[in-house]
């Protein structure tokens, strides 16, 4: 009998300590950002998709070593490049990212020895079509000069 | 708990649970035999989201497999990567900096924590109550910007590395990690008072689902589950690895084999995650966290390998065979939830469904991990 | 007040409307409520405060097409809807807000409102019955067992306050209680009873009227994470928003019998200036505590819930009946 009243009691009072802290919880700050309204600010380290890096000129730093092609685990990479005339190295004419495929992994980006590519900062990526998610990087490289 | 009335067999009826089910949290089918709200019988349906992860470890080089293990266990993933990172530096011989080797545990606590909050949220709602995963998350955010701020990624990092790390720690991450320890305290009192003392909550799970010591064993069960059931038994302290002998925490084992052993294990594993990362914080050594030389292709020299790791699902192990090539010849792994799951079939029976789900949340399943 | 044709109209358009705008308007209120307390801001967008939010989802609800499981019993499955909106309408119209806004004040007042409360059962076993889903079955059957379970304890509870207050007219107990605080029948010092067992008895309708809600602690008949959706689990469109409303609409009834029978009505704490706005303060005080308990506990099990009405409550109701009988008798 003893047993079963207190059970009542201890019963109903973890219950009133339980609403007292979502009481107090009521009264603080929210913590979340409305988030198509406010945006964070990305993190330095942080890893978007892979983006050509330029060089003075605005070109790419890309040698066409085919490097990043080999050690990317999911065969996102295609690139091609030809020696201009009378040029000694080798000038970039393609580097396609499939997006759809990339695990963010950055094995692409450590493997490059000569820092032509790195992370960007991007994250706001949706679309219905598969097709957005094939990167002309090159292409983007030049967007961005002008 | 009640016993149900015997029926006739071909009174009951097959309640299909899943794949698309608000409690399996996950694509995992669950095929019922009903008796009314009792369970005569389950079979759980794994596969819906087998992505062959063995097969693939088979054919991509090891540096290539990296980035696969992260996306097993999408909740704690470094665990997993640990594991993997720790065989192959095994059977090629690599030898990590001191550095980098304390970085890793400290981030795998962290990572724990993260999994921990969130299995503790997501078990919450599953008893119906959603402002606890709320909080959980709230405190989960901090460790994931720390995360991020480090690794570069949220959920599956890749960043460790054979023989080291991807990149080194800063000062922000050490005053943040100093700053979460406090917090993290704060908020399982908080817990505790909002959930753990709960009347409600502590009758839905006392008693229920008793899991023996045998059933455990039998069914290789680890994490929380065996430990729930009595059996002392963690990775890190029965074969260490790591750099987990120099720590001093403890392995919390209940005795009570009923859900609420399970949860309370749990919530005991964050404040000793809290002390390991605590102690390594204090204890981080300086020095590079990349060997001297950089290992440039790996190629672990023919035999059989072993390894395994405690992740915040229980005990991970990985093997791998090797012929001397750039690619495994076989890469076993063999991951906690499982076996664990496994449990569920057996031990469901006779149960009635919010019970069974109950269980089912406090195994702390994630599909992506059973199925591979 | 004389019972005309025209005024029974308007009395109904009335608790309609009022009926209507309340389940919208808690919608509103439970869902930033909820996020206050989780600590986000809730629905914002859609007008200050998020406050076009309801009619926009009400539009989008009534635009959305009626689909009707194959195999399901037609009349059964669209009756449903409609009879856990219409007792609580019908429920409105005898409730007595003030001392003058009453549609049609009746002798057998609480009576005619646990007679209409009884039938919303009904809605959720036709639900569930008809929508020809396992999971909707087994919600409806749970939901009938749990009305059954505190509708006795329930009404034991206000047996208890119709005896102190000798009749079964709302109006008539929320008199006797209106000279001051100390007089509602929550607390019982003065007025006519002394039965130091009230609160407990304000505690077992409060908890009844969750259950009988199916309002959480006790929304079994929902349960989300085991049956999906429960009994409206195939009702889309409208249907599953009349079966919203009518939710709402019972809380609201439940809160205004808690406020009559325990609280005094529309009399004033102090005896000053005694009208609608008390009632209306009081009410939507018991509502926020609605919300409150479900934002903040998890779900009983059936078995638990059936435990705690017949081991815990209904000895209890009955205990403190047969006390309050025997303090009646003696003073
Ligand atoms: S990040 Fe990884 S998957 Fe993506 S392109 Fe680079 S190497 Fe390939
Ligand atoms: S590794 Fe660097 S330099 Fe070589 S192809 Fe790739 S981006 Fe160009």
């Amino acid at each position: 009998m003893v047993a079963y009243f207190t059970e009542i009691f201890t019963g109903l009072m973890s219950l009133f300590i339980g609403m007292g802290i979502t009481f107090k919880e009521f009264f603080k700050p929210t913590v979340t950002v409305s988030y198509p309204y406010e945006t964070l600010t990305m993190s330095a380290r942080y890893r978007g998709h892979i983006e050509l890096v330029e060089n003075e000129e605005g070109n790419s730093q890309c040698v066409v070593c085919g490097l990043c092609e080999k050690a990317c685990p999911s065969d996102c990479i295609t690139l091609a490049g030809e020696k201009p005339e009378g040029g000694k190295k080798k000038v970039l004419t393609k580097y396609m990212l499939d997006f759809t495929k990339c695990s963010l992994c950055g094995s692409c980006v450590e493997s490059c020895s000569f820092g032509a590519i790195t992370f960007s900062k991007e994250y706001n990526l949706a679309s219905t079509k598969k097709e957005d998610f094939y990167f002309d990087l090159l292409k983007r490289l030049e967007e961005r000069n002008t | 708990m009640n016993s149900p009335i015997l029926l006739q067999p071909d009174e009951t009826f097959i309640l299909n649970v899943g794949p698309q089910h608000p409690a399996t949290h996950g694509v995992l089918r669950v095929k019922m035999e009903m008796n009314g709200e009792y369970i005569v019988n389950a079979e759980t349906v794994i596969g819906y989201i087998h992505r062959m992860h063995e097969k693939m470890g088979e054919l991509k080089t090891y540096p290539q497999f990296l980035m696969n293990l992260s996306r097993m266990d999408y909740l704690g993933a470094l665990g997993y990567s640990h594991g993997h990172v720790l065989l192959v530096e095994k059977a090629s011989g690599i030898v990590v900096p001191e550095r980098a080797e304390y970085i890793r545990a400290i981030m795998v606590e962290l990572n724990r924590i993260a999994s921990h909050l969130f299995w503790f949220g997501a078990f919450v709602m599953d008893l119906g109550g959603f402002s606890p995963l709320m909080y959980a998350l709230q405190d989960r955010e901090h460790i994931l910007d720390m995360l991020e701020a480090v690794t570069g990624s949220r959920l599956t990092y890749c960043y460790f590395r054979f023989g080291g790390l991807y990149n080194d720690v800063d000062d922000d991450f050490i005053t943040a990690a100093r700053q979460f320890i406090p917090r993290m305290r704060k908020s399982m009192k908080k817990y505790h008072k909002l959930v753990t003392g709960n009347i409600i909550f502590r009758k839905r799970l006392e008693g229920i689902a008793p899991l023996s010591k045998e059933m455990c064993r039998k069914y290789g069960a680890s994490s929380a589950v065996a430990r729930g059931s009595g059996i002392n038994f963690d990775v890190r302290k029965n074969e260490p690895y790591s750099v987990y002998p120099e720590f001093d925490f403890d392995v919390p084992v209940y005795h009570e084999c009923d859900s609420l052993a399970r949860y309370m294990v749990r919530m005991d594993e964050i404040e000793q995650s809290l002390r390991i990362v605590e102690q390594g914080l204090d204890k981080l050594p300086g020095g590079p966290i990349m060997p001297d030389k950089k290992p440039k292709l790996i190629k672990p020299p023919v035999g059989d390998y072993y390894q395994a790791v405690e992740t915040a699902r229980g005990s991970f192990g990985i093997r791998l065979v090797s012929d001397g090539g750039k690619n495994p010849y076989r890469l076993k792994l063999r991951s906690p939830t499982y076996s664990n799951m496994h449990l569920f079939d057996e031990a469901c029976r006779g149960m009635m469904i919010m019970d069974a789900l109950a269980f089912m949340g406090s195994l702390d399943l994630v599909i992506p991990e059973i199925d591979r | 007040m004389r019972l005309t044709l025209l005024n029974v109209i308007v009395a109904v358009v009335l608790a309609i409307a009022f009926a209507a705008l309340n389940a919208a308007y808690l919608v509103w209120a439970e869902r930033r409520g909820a996020a206050r307390i989780q600590r986000r801001p809730g629905p914002n967008i859609n007008g200050p405060f998020g406050l076009l939010q309801p009619p926009l989802d009400g539009i989008k609800l009534m635009a959305k097409q009626l689909t009707i499981p194959g195999g399901a019993d037609k009349i059964m499955f669209i009756t449903a809807p409609v009879l856990a909106m219409f007792p609580a309408i019908m429920s409105f119209v005898t409730i007595p807000f003030s001392d003058t806004i009453v549609a049609k004040n009746m002798s057998v007042g609480v009576l005619m409102i646990f007679a209409f409360a009884s039938m919303g059962s009904m809605s959720l076993l036709f639900a569930g019955w008809s929508s020809r889903n396992k999971y909707s079955m087994m919600s409806s059957v749970r939901a009938v067992s749990q009305a059954v379970a505190y509708e006795i304890p329930m009404l034991i509870t206000t047996i208890t306050v119709v005896m102190i207050a000798g009749s079964t007219d709302l109006m008539e107990i929320v008199h006797q209680q209106s000279r001051s605080i100390l007089h509602w029948n929550i607390f019982p010092l003065l007025g006519n009873s002394h039965n130091l067992l009230m609160p407990f008895s304000f505690l077992i309708f409060f908890i009844c009227t969750l259950a009988e809600t199916n309002r959480a602690p006790f929304d079994l008949g929902e349960a989300e994470s085991e049956l999906v959706a429960g009994f409206h689990t195939e009702y889309g469109s409208m249907g599953f928003g009349l079966f919203f409303m009518g939710e709402y609409a019972n809380i609201v009834i439940g809160s205004c019998m808690t406020t009559i029978l325990f609280l005094g009505g529309w009399s004033c704490p102090f005896g000053l200036f005694p009208g609608v706005w008390w009632f209306i303060l009081k009410l939507y005080l018991l509502i926020a505590t609605f919300i409150w308990i479900r934002w903040t506990f998890p779900r009983t099990t059936i078995y638990g819930l059936l435990n705690l009405s017949w081991k815990i409550l209904i000895p209890l109701s009955l205990f403190n009946l047969l006390f309050t009988a025997g303090l009646i008798k003696v003073f």
